[in-house]
């Protein structure tokens, strides 16, 4: 059944409502889409194939019942593994937390399980969600389905190469520096990240507390809102959580494939562009912003002075809260315990399963972390960092008064080769330059598709203001509905 | 030669602060909804927000708030418009997250003050800040000699107490005090305690660790600035605040006079000796790394909101001894013996429940103190209350007790917990005095002391006392000694001699 898995949700959704399809059907073509790319591509840690059969049974008994069904029912969907299931393997690409089984599920699995989305296991990730590459994690490396040889992104990368690979239609992603919006961008699929607050964080597994987002990944921008409305909304057990109505970001998909961009100013960052930027994706950047101004957009330019600081302060801030989120992982109460033999200290076994447990990126941000917050260094380093934030919010304030929404290509980069540059933490960093402002600002911002370089999917950013999410599909929506669709090359 | 308490306070000036932790009386923790109660069998009051699994987030307790609130009011705080908590970073097992959400330099309350008196004079104890933080979970280390985690086979982790809210109460250091800084701080804590308990938001009872105090102490000579203070952690009871000055001013006067500097420092309390040993080296103090908690948006109360706490607060105990001292018409003087037995609340209530201000306060200063004092626990944890003090009162005043059996009976209460009425009813402490049973009882008596009886009757009178000995061991101390000595002695000379001298005991309502 090879055309169910090339389905987007939206129709997968409907299917299985008109009953043209059931349930189980799509499950089954995208476990059997799993066990024949998954080997190649290693998108997943974990397949729950049983789990997903009885998700996708109880949606078509109630379909059969006569039952309403919600909007994604019966669609399969691949989580990330920063996200806890409970009784489920959660392990975040660590080996600290191999076989680990949480006894609760996140707030956004459970509104996943409720709304009868299918969850089929849990992709593999960037270790503790630090990295751009998915090359950090303890699990091996995802490969892009555009190229094997390349990476899929990071930290989301295990979801974002399932969704390119039709293994699955949707996929849950984390955003703290790019996370969500840089994979999307190299494996040429949608991915957004909502406003910091419009998901609850609660069964997320931290890395940084102040910037980490959950959100949606498709393969398209109706699909991604579907997914983002599904998710999204208060919730009690995060006292971050915005307590307001969630944006209408399907109505603004929706509306945005119908109609032009007249009236919607669009602003491209001026500092988000220029030398270090591949030329084939500054060309495929500018040909975007061609076509939102052929969609009836004014197109000005903004700047953003402290933009150029962004990538520092994220770097002190990120690792800092990372250095104090981690340190429950001590083998006290759950998770990898190393040398309990009896005879070593309590603190020695904390430090040797630390030292197994940990991989290299992690262990290096939690070292730069603990140095930033310590005493006589807290005010120059993680003190400062917060005032960049304070400053780069006001720039966007700023821009946001002359510009609805803000454009720039989503990575300066198409997708590099696996391995290129493992050795080198700030070649790695600097994947993250267009993403970061927003994720320090916690305002949205999607990618979306906007062609390719070098035979590789590049991203175009559309970044709003905070709560103003629907703004980014309904822009992106408009701009999808005016370019070609990108196809990967079919996996052998 | 040993250095005396008038030594150290003839040529040093005492300076002490202290830092009070409370565990508030909520009915869940303070960043989740598991239950506080104490005692529960170890991890069953858990979940995935206090044992700080990976993913889960705090939500912080909207009544530990308002308590808090509540005591910074009654301290005369200021309450922050808006305040944070953050993280305190170290590593301990029995700490979940291997942090504390605290919090650090922006506190719900400051800058306040409590007033104390102490032999007729006033002190004021500034307060620097009430703070909100959690409290971390419980080690048992199990095996080997001293329960110490040196030696231990291995360790047992209970979470039920982690994340119970805690308040943190801190002094400005308190100057000024001289001789009476021992008792100045005793008072303080005495009155902490008092309002505290009149607020309702804590049952504070020192023994079970619910109120503890780091007493912090230093000397200097007059007109020299502030010694190095040291902390003495953990101080359990009044009497141990006391005792914890003023064994620090007396340690420290010696280290002084040999010309020896004072470390800063923690020090631990021994109850037994009443000395302090030396804990961990405050200039080794691990760096907390403390931040903004970024899982937590910041409390911002409300200022009309915080106005309706304050019009709703209970009468403080300071303005309740000014009022109950006018309304009960106690002299200063009694007032102060109250106050240092610390049962003018006790005596207060004991008036509101019935009694009469003289047998209240004979019951709190008298038989009720020394039971206390055996039992080393503080008048208001006796375990007799206000309410059965009336009670008593009421029962000896009607004849159905004599003060005698009305003792019996608080010894009843103490005993079994239950109310004076039950005791009484269980133990057939009612007095005797129906003639028949108390004649009939007189009779086995002489019949069984014959030769007392004859030395009675031969004029002896003291002997009779052996003889109503007999009869209220007969009948269980229940009988009137006075009546009984009446009866015998008509039995054995037909009346008592000179109508009199049957009063002898004080036996009686």
């Amino acid at each position: 059944m090879d055309e169910l898995i090339r389905l987007t949700a939206a129709d997968t959704a409907a299917k299985i409502a008109t009953g043209e399809v059931s349930a189980v059907e799509v499950a089954q073509a995208h476990l059997d889409r799993i066990d024949a790319v998954d080997g190649a591509l290693h998108a997943f840690l974990h397949v729950d194939a049983d789990g997903a059969i009885a998700a996708a049974k109880a949606v078509d008994a109630k379909r059969a019942a006569g039952e309403a069904l919600s909007p994604l029912a019966g669609v399969p969907l691949a989580m990330k593994d920063v996200v806890v299931t409970k009784d489920l393997p959660t392990t975040c690409g660590s080996k600290i937390l191999q076989g680990w089984r949480p006894p609760y599920d996140a707030t956004i699995t459970r509104r996943i399980k409720d709304a009868g989305v299918v969850m089929l296991g849990k992709t593999n990730m960037d270790e503790f969600a630090m990295g751009s590459s998915t090359e950090n994690s303890a699990y091996g490396p995802t490969h892009n389905p555009w190229d094997l040889s390349r990476i899929p992104g990071g930290s989301s990368g295990g979801s974002s190469a399932a969704v390119a690979g039709f293994e699955a239609p949707l996929a849950i992603g984390t955003d703290t520096g790019g996370s969500i919006r840089q994979p999307a961008a190299v494996t040429g699929i949608v991915g957004h990240k909502p406003t910091y607050g419009a998901v609850s964080r609660y069964g997320l597994i931290a890395f940084s507390s102040s910037l980490d987002q959950a959100g949606p990944f498709g393969r398209t921008v109706l699909d991604t809102a579907l997914l983002h409305e599904v998710i999204a909304g208060h919730d009690p057990c995060d006292s971050t959580s915005i307590p307001q109505p969630v944006a209408p970001v399907v109505a603004a998909a929706r509306e945005g494939a119908r109609s032009d961009l007249s009236g919607v100013r669009v602003g491209v960052v001026r500092e988000l562009s220029g030398p270090g930027y591949q030329s084939g994706v500054l060309a495929s950047f500018d040909a975007a912003v061609q076509t939102l101004r052929s969609l009836g957009a004014e197109v000005v330019e903004v700047s953003c002075p402290h933009f150029e600081y962004a990538l520092a302060a994220y770097y002190l801030i990120a690792p800092s809260e990372c250095s104090s989120n981690l340190a429950r992982f001590d083998a006290v109460r759950y998770g990898l315990r190393v040398g309990d033999d009896g005879v070593n200290s309590l603190e020695d076994v904390m430090s040797l399963t630390r030292e197994a447990g940990f991989g290299p990126e992690v262990k290096r941000r939690i070292i730069i972390g603990t140095y930033a917050l310590s005493s006589g260094y807290y005010d120059a380093y993680y003190g400062q960092a917060q005032k960049v934030r304070t400053l780069i919010v006001r720039d966007f304030t700023a821009a946001f008064e002359q510009a609805d929404v803000l454009v720039s290509p989503t990575s300066p980069f198409v997708a590099f080769g696996i391995g290129e540059r493992v050795a080198d933490p700030m070649a790695m960093y600097v994947n993250d330059l267009c993403t970061l402002p927003a994720s320090l600002a916690g305002t949205p911002a999607i990618s979306v598709p906007c062609g390719l370089s070098e035979g590789l999917p590049v991203g175009l950013q559309i970044m709003a203001p905070a709560l103003a999410d629907d703004r980014c599909y309904r822009v992106a929506a408009a701009f999808e509905a005016a370019v070609p669709a990108l196809t990967p090359p079919e996996l052998s | 030669m040993t250095l005396t308490y008038a030594d150290v306070t003839s040529r040093y000036e005492p300076v002490f602060g202290l830092e009070t932790h409370v565990e508030l009386g909520t009915v869940s923790k303070m960043f989740c909804g598991c239950s506080t109660e104490f005692g529960a069998a170890p991890n069953t009051h858990t979940c995935p927000v206090c044992l700080g699994l990976p993913g889960a987030l705090p939500v912080v307790n909207e009544v530990a708030i308002e308590s808090t609130i509540k005591i910074g009011l009654a301290l005369n705080c200021s309450i922050a418009p808006w305040c944070r908590f953050a993280r305190k970073n170290y590593f301990y097992p029995d700490m979940p997250k291997n942090f504390q959400t605290s919090q650090y330099d922006e506190p719900l309350c400051v800058d306040g003050y409590v007033d104390v008196e102490v032999q007729g004079q006033t002190f004021r104890v500034g307060i620097e800040r009430v703070h909100m933080e959690e409290d971390t979970g419980k080690n048992t280390h199990v095996g080997g000699a001293t329960g110490r985690i040196h030696g231990a086979d291995y360790s047992l982790v209970d979470f039920n107490r982690a994340g119970i809210p805690l308040i943190e109460i801190v002094t400005k250091p308190v100057p000024g005090t001289g001789e009476l800084a021992p008792e100045v701080a005793k008072a303080y804590v005495t009155e902490l305690r008092d309002i505290l308990r009149t607020l309702g938001v804590s049952d504070v009872r020192m023994e079970q660790g619910s109120l503890r105090c780091d007493v912090n102490t230093s000397l200097n000579k007059p007109g020299e600035p502030m010694g190095t203070r040291t902390e003495t952690k953990n101080v359990n009871s009044l009497r141990s605040v006391e005792r914890a000055v003023r064994s620090e001013m007396l340690r420290q006067a010696g280290l002084l006079d040999a010309g020896t500097r004072i470390f800063q420092e923690t020090r631990h309390f021994n109850e037994s000796t009443g000395d302090t040993r030396p804990g961990r080296s405050k200039e080794e103090a691990t760096d907390y790394r403390y931040f903004p908690e970024p899982d937590l948006v910041p409390v911002e109360a409300d200022p009309d909101w915080v106005e309706q706490v304050r019009a709703a607060l209970p009468e403080l105990p300071a303005a309740r001894r000014a009022r109950l001292r006018e309304s009960l018409g106690v002299s200063a003087e009694d007032m102060q013996q109250l106050s240092n037995a610390g049962v003018v609340e006790l005596v207060g209530q004991t008036v509101e429940a019935g009694a009469p201000i003289g047998e209240a306060r004979n019951w709190w200063l008298g038989y009720l103190a020394q039971k206390a004092n055996e039992r080393e626990v503080d008048a208001a944890d006796l375990g007799v209350t206000p309410a059965h003090v009336a009670r008593l009162v009421e029962l000896v005043a009607d004849g159905t007790l004599s003060v005698a059996l009305a003792r019996q009976a608080v010894d009843g209460v103490l005993d079994t917990g239950s109310d004076v009425d039950t005791v009484v009813a269980e133990r057939g402490l009612k007095r005797v005095s129906d003639t028949g049973s108390l004649e009939a009882a007189a009779d086995e008596a002489i019949a069984a002391n014959p030769d007392v009886a004859e030395k009675v009757r031969g004029g002896k009178l003291p002997a009779v006392g052996a003889l109503v000995g007999a009869v209220m061991k007969a009948t269980r101390g229940q009988a009137d000694a006075a009546a009984v000595k009446a009866i015998l002695l008509e039995k054995l000379n037909g009346g008592p001699p000179g109508g009199g001298g049957v009063a002898a005991g004080g036996v009686g309502a």
